[in-house]
């Protein structure tokens, strides 16, 4: 009976939510965030669409402002600062993906069994996941990569490692959240394991706010692999990887300006564009 | 008190478990600290002498002793000795801290200051309904995300490009101490500003909507009396739940800043060290900052009831509320 009623009640509601994901959806700023992190996966997928500079070779003089043929300058080396730019947008988005994957899977992980199964398994959990947030996230990520050992993947598990606990605690809550919905008693009560359960009733109404989460971590894990990059632990040198580009630039800042600016410039524009789509997410899943 | 001695046992295991996970990150799995030093084979040292050393550095006794001997050594306050100079920790950190003390507390201030003008601005009523000055306020609401989106270590770059190189505002050579402060502290507070101001903006429209601001409003308070008396006191409330994340940001912050500018400090020790693989030092800046870490939050957990009379007994809020209406 409580089945009938509430799938009766459910079917307007859904009808509701669609017309307004679709609402912001229309937004100029969220078509144009999307544009941008379209054209940055294009990048990432298949560069050579985009430029026809090598991102490593010279390919001119060096040190050239920006100009029609070099639409972001040439380094000191005489690279395409675009080329480099276009060619780095794999290296960052792939292990800014990484990262987040990362804490995705063992976040929500950990905050669903210990939303589903409660008592010591949840104290001794969320009280592990409170130990990560008390180590400062840069701090954290860099105890991992010295554990690790220096690279673009190592940067990103670091990464990843920091946002664990987040993931954590949203998840869990969802999860704790759905719990108690009608549902979810239903399906116990008509036999339903507590695996079975999980997998199909609660992590699937729990992923809505996980995934606007998600969104949201992509950009703060672009920003932070940027980061270890700059500090010269993540990729080696010739790699194009976009804080690596930035530091290279760092000693011309007197004279070539476009060296910095410009690649900075695009990460912030990918983030900004990841935390806008990332608010319509939530907006639109919360309505 | 019951709920105070609660709070302190609490805090009191999560660092126990913080300094058990540095612990092992850092000096268990890493492995041998002296083998990263002394077994470079150029070193020429045979294997009699590294034996030596690693009785000298206790390195060849068990595992759960070895951790036994670094908490008490921490609890002593002997941070070990770092592996690449061979100086104290301790000696080493207490050299840098002034400096990042100086930057991190400066950089506070501005942010603080500048979150708090941003939110002010971007909720005051009085620019709610004029067209222009709704496109300023729409600005206002939208900078802190473009905040947020900014590598700090860019924002430096750019400051120093465009102050230093470009207007010669600051100069780069023979500053003034006070001089050398000016751009990191900017760089420093933009990206604590941000999340600070969000919060601001969000619970100052949060408490304007509550019913005791449209009475106070309706008994013909204006829109100062309204900010200062009634909304700010309760909007601060749920930006001082930021302190600890404010200052694990302060502290990434710190190490990418002072790596920026060249400055000495606790962060640039930090960015050596993981450079170096100096791993004592890296596992004393974790330990302590931890230990504020959670002290901040203690902190703010105890205040927390002292400052919002509300949460003091969970029945007399709703009464109070009511009241307030009516």
């Amino acid at each position: 009976m409580s089945i009938l009623s509430h799938t009766a009640g459910a079917r307007p509601s859904t009808g509701q939510r669609a017309e307004r994901v679709r609402r912001p959806a229309l937004r100029p700023t969220v078509a144009l965030s999307a544009l941008v992190l379209l054209l940055a996966l294009a990048w990432a997928l298949a560069p050579g669409l985009f430029t026809g500079y090598s991102p490593t070779a010279s390919s001119t003089e060096a040190l050239q402002s920006p100009s029609a043929a070099h639409w972001f300058g040439t380094d000191a080396t005489g690279r395409d600062v675009f080329a480099r730019v276009v060619h780095g947008a794999s290296h960052s988005i792939t292990a800014a993906l990484i990262a987040v994957a990362v804490g995705l899977v063992v976040g929500t992980t950990i905050g669903a069994i210990a939303g589903t199964v409660g008592g010591a398994v949840e104290e001794t959990l969320m009280r592990g996941v409170d130990v990560l947030l008390a180590i400062p996230g840069l701090l954290l990520s860099l105890s991992v990569v010295i554990l690790l050992g220096f690279g673009t993947t190592n940067a990103a598990i670091a990464v990843g490692i920091t946002s664990i606990a987040t993931f954590a605690r949203l998840s869990r809550s969802r999860v704790i959240a759905v719990r108690q919905s009608e549902y979810v008693e239903a399906a116990f009560g008509s036999g339903g394991t507590l695996p079975s359960i999980l997998w199909r009733h609660i992590l699937p109404n729990s992923a809505a706010p996980v995934t606007a989460l998600a969104a949201l971590q992509l950009g703060s894990a672009i920003l932070q692999i940027s980061t270890l990059g700059f500090l010269g632990y993540g990729a080696p040198p010739p790699t194009p990887e976009w804080g690596l580009l930035i530091a290279e630039g760092r000693d011309y800042v007197a004279t070539a300006w476009w060296l910095t600016l410009l690649p900075g410039l695009v990460v912030a524009a990918v983030v900004l564009s990841t935390n806008r789509l990332s608010t319509a997410l939530g907006k639109g899943e919360q309505a | 008190m019951h709920y105070l001695l609660r709070r302190i046992g609490g805090a009191a295991l999560v660092l126990s478990l913080a300094f058990i996970v540095a612990y092992v990150m850092l000096t268990a799995l890493p492995g041998d600290a002296v083998m990263a030093r002394y077994g470079n084979p150029d070193l020429g040292l045979s294997a009699a002498e590294l034996a030596q050393i690693r009785t000298a550095y206790g390195a060849d006794r068990p595992a759960l002793l070895q951790f036994l001997d670094t908490v008490a050594s921490f609890l002593r306050g002997d941070l070990g000795y770092s592996v690449q100079t061979g100086a104290a920790v301790s000696t080493l950190l207490a050299a840098a801290l002034p400096s990042t003390l100086a930057l991190a507390l400066l950089g506070l201030l501005v942010a603080v200051t500048v979150a708090v003008v941003i939110a002010v601005a971007a909720t005051h009523g009085g620019l709610r309904h004029l067209g222009a000055t709704r496109a300023l306020r729409s600005t206002l609401r939208g900078l802190p995300s473009l905040m947020v989106s900014l590598p700090v270590f860019w924002i430096g770059i750019v400051l120093l490009q465009v102050f230093s190189f470009r207007l010669g505002l600051v100069p780069v050579l023979n500053a003034s101490p006070l001089q050398s402060l000016i751009l990191p502290v900017l760089t420093l507070a933009i990206p604590i500003a941000a999340p600070l101001a969000q919060v601001l903006i969000r619970s100052i429209d949060e408490v304007s909507a509550e019913p005791f601001v449209a009475v106070t409003r309706a008994r013909g308070a204006s829109t100062r009396w309204l900010l200062t008396r009634s909304v700010a006191r309760n909007a601060t409330l749920p930006a001082l739940t930021m302190a600890g994340l404010l200052f694990g940001e302060l502290v990434g912050g710190a190490v990418v800043t002072e790596t920026v500018f060249g400055r000495m400090g606790v962060g640039l020790v930090t960015a050596q060290a993981v450079a170096a693989r100096d791993t004592p030092v890296l596992m004393a800046v974790v330990v302590l900052s931890a230990v504020v870490f959670v002290v901040i939050n203690l902190v703010v957990d105890l205040l927390y009831p002292v400052l919002d009379p509300r949460l003091r007994s969970t029945t007399a809020a709703p009464a109070r509320r009511e009241a307030v209406a009516a």
